[in-house]
């Protein structure tokens, strides 16, 4: 990846970032941590991997992007902002009544959002229904699957995961973000899930990890083209990661920050898009 | 449509015209997808031509295959899926609700085995609930089928209506009541019987019983109207409190717990208009049996209809 391509990724996802605090500085509370352990992919994702249209969300041969740990849909609204799906100043209304932007994405809601999730495991199917439709039309393009490591603990993850491999639905890419955290706190202390690319090898994919938070990483792990077997990708993130205070925070997975925390954080991002540019 | 009843029993079985039906439909619209949930040798499915890669067997998990289902919907096709009624409710009722309802998408879904027809599979597979569970799903379509053209023509409009849609049938035969190439109104029931006394509403295998009910009250010089209501949901209200003024009494006869059923939905609708009786399983767990056996084991016969309708004429 050249040095410039890989400037502009960590600048989005440092603009990402900034959307995720100012979402949840503008309500007084939301899920930051999960949201900002993505930032990095979806960056990415957005920014060089998927082929998707802001003026025509629905365009049938898109790729598509389920996140099934709905919760993070702060940090998928920042990315659809940032690429003109609709106004960045909308972020602000993430979670006020009546608002396209709720706590879990919402198909019907956002545009740019593919899929409703937030019953966690429940994305995953979703996913691969919307994967096996786009290969029985014959269409040459990808569904993204985002899942959260505390989501596997839903017995439905592996349900869908089994019936990807052994029906071959190839054109899914299975991105997990093992961000070593749930609600409740590590995930190896609440019901530890051990090795998960292990776990996905067993099941019949070509699973790899990489370090998540590396936008240089990232892209080399989803510029992989399944052959055989449907690629899982195990990436090693820090849940909160960008702002140290919220990555040492014991409970991250959602906080109710005052607007002055808020405003220290977007200081040290604001502080490090100036030192990326 | 003609109503055809004479009580004589229909030769098709319900499983293979469900098999039959959708194997059409696989063929007649590319748009269909059929996902079953390894149960596809109890409808005859698994011997489906192998031209089309629209026939799915998700294995033995229920809560992908509806979650596949609906990812599908999102994709532009029109999914229909099927496994036993426990399954197709209990066991994916968040699927269902959230992954369908709630996200917009449009599934058909197959409960086969409804209530006692399940018999020799016992209480594990005989659902007495599936219609309580769907009526709280919002704009869920519910149907209880009655005879093999009302199968047939339900299946066909199914797939293209949109939201949840959830069929209830068995998969032996049944009376034969309606004439061949049918066509269902859904949302609308239909008086099979006109009476003065009282008026029986009845879905799914009741709708039989229930004409047979009319015949004993008709020896005893009782005049009962039936109606097979078979939408429990959109319910026919007009048509319920039509018959509720007419007769004063309304008798439902419902293969389901007498919580959140046909029952249910008519009381809430009547609102105290007329003297109610249900004839329905008392809030119990299934059981192993025969179904002339169960039927009776949870008064679900012609003769407890009958005394069900004279108490309820005779109420205060």
């Amino acid at each position: 990846m050249q040095a410039k391509q890989k400037k502009e990724l960590m600048e989005f996802a440092c603009r990402i970032r900034i959307g995720i605090v100012e979402e949840i500085k503008a309500r007084g509370f939301g899920h930051i941590g999960g949201s900002l352990s993505i930032a990095d992919l979806l960056a990415v994702l957005y920014g060089e991997i998927m082929n998707y249209d802001p003026k025509n969300p629905k365009m049938e041969d898109r790729d598509k992007l389920v996140c099934s740990k709905g919760h993070a849909g702060p940090a998928v609204y920042a990315a659809l902002a940032l690429k003109g799906f609709f106004p960045y100043e909308n972020l602000k209304t993430l979670n006020q009544p009546g608002t396209n932007l709720p706590s879990h994405c919402d198909r019907k809601k956002t545009p740019g959002i593919d899929m409703t999730t937030g019953s966690l495991g429940q994305g995953t199917s979703l996913a691969v229904g919307i994967a096996l439709g786009d290969k029985l039309r014959g269409r040459n393009c990808r569904t993204f699957l985002i899942v959260g490591d505390g989501e596997t603990n839903e017995g439905q993850v592996w349900e869908a995961a089994m019936f990807t491999a052994a029906k071959k639905v190839n054109n899914l890419v299975w991105i997990i973000d093992n961000n070593k955290k749930q609600l409740d706190g590590y995930t190896c202390d609440v019901l530890n899930i051990f090795n998960l690319e292990e776990k996905f090898r067993a099941f019949g994919f070509d699973a790899i990890t990489v370090d998540g938070n590396d936008v240089e990483q990232v892209y080399e792990a989803l510029s992989r083209k399944a052959i055989d077997k449907p690629i899982a990708i195990v990436l090693n993130t820090v849940k909160g990661k960008g702002i140290k205070e919220i990555e040492e925070a014991a409970g991250n997975h959602s906080m109710a920050p005052k607007p002055e925390d808020c405003d220290r954080w977007l200081d040290i991002l604001h502080k490090e898009l100036a030192e990326l540019a | 449509m003609n109503v055809i009843y004479t009580g004589e029993m229909d030769t098709r079985l319900f499983k293979n015209v469900i098999g039959e039906t959708i194997s059409e439909l696989l063929r007649e619209d590319e748009n269909v997808v059929y996902l079953d949930a390894d149960l596809m040798n109890c409808i005859g499915t698994a011997k489906l031509p192998k031209e089309t890669d629209r026939a799915i067997n998700c294995g033995i998990a229920e809560a992908n295959m509806i979650g596949i289902a609906c990812g599908l919907s999102a994709a532009g096709f029109k999914p229909i899926v099927h496994t036993f009624g426990p399954f197709a409710s209990r066991r994916c009722y968040d699927q269902v609700f959230l992954s369908g309802g709630y996200a917009g998408n449009s599934i058909t879904v197959i409960g086969t085995d409804p209530g006692v027809t399940a018999t020799f599979n016992g209480g594990t597979h005989m659902p007495f609930e599936d219609i309580a569970l769907y009526r709280a799903i919002p704009n869920a379509i519910i149907v209880d089928i009655t005879d093999v053209s009302m199968l047939k023509d339900f299946l066909r409009q199914a797939k293209d209506l949109p939201g949840i849609k959830y069929l209830r049938v068995g998969r032996k035969g049944s009376a034969k009541v309606y004439s061949e190439d049918s066509h269902f109104q859904i949302g609308k029931g239909i008086v099979l019987r006109e009476g003065k006394d009282a008026a029986i509403i009845a879905c799914g295998i009741m709708v039989h019983e229930a004409m047979q009910a009319a015949e004993i009250l008709s020896q005893d010089g009782i005049e009962v109207a039936v109606i097979d209501i078979f939408t429990i949901k959109p319910l026919d209200v007009e048509l319920v409190k039509t018959y509720a003024r007419k007769t004063g009494t309304i008798v439902t006869a419902e293969n389901h717990n007498k919580i959140g059923g046909l029952y249910s939905a008519v009381k809430d609708a009547l609102d105290g208009e007329a003297k109610t009786g249900y004839v329905a399983v008392e809030d119990e767990f299934g059981e192993v049996g025969p179904q002339d056996y169960l039927q009776k084991r949870f008064g679900l016969t012609s003769d407890h209809i009958a005394r069900k309708v004279k108490e309820t004429i005779n109420k205060k």
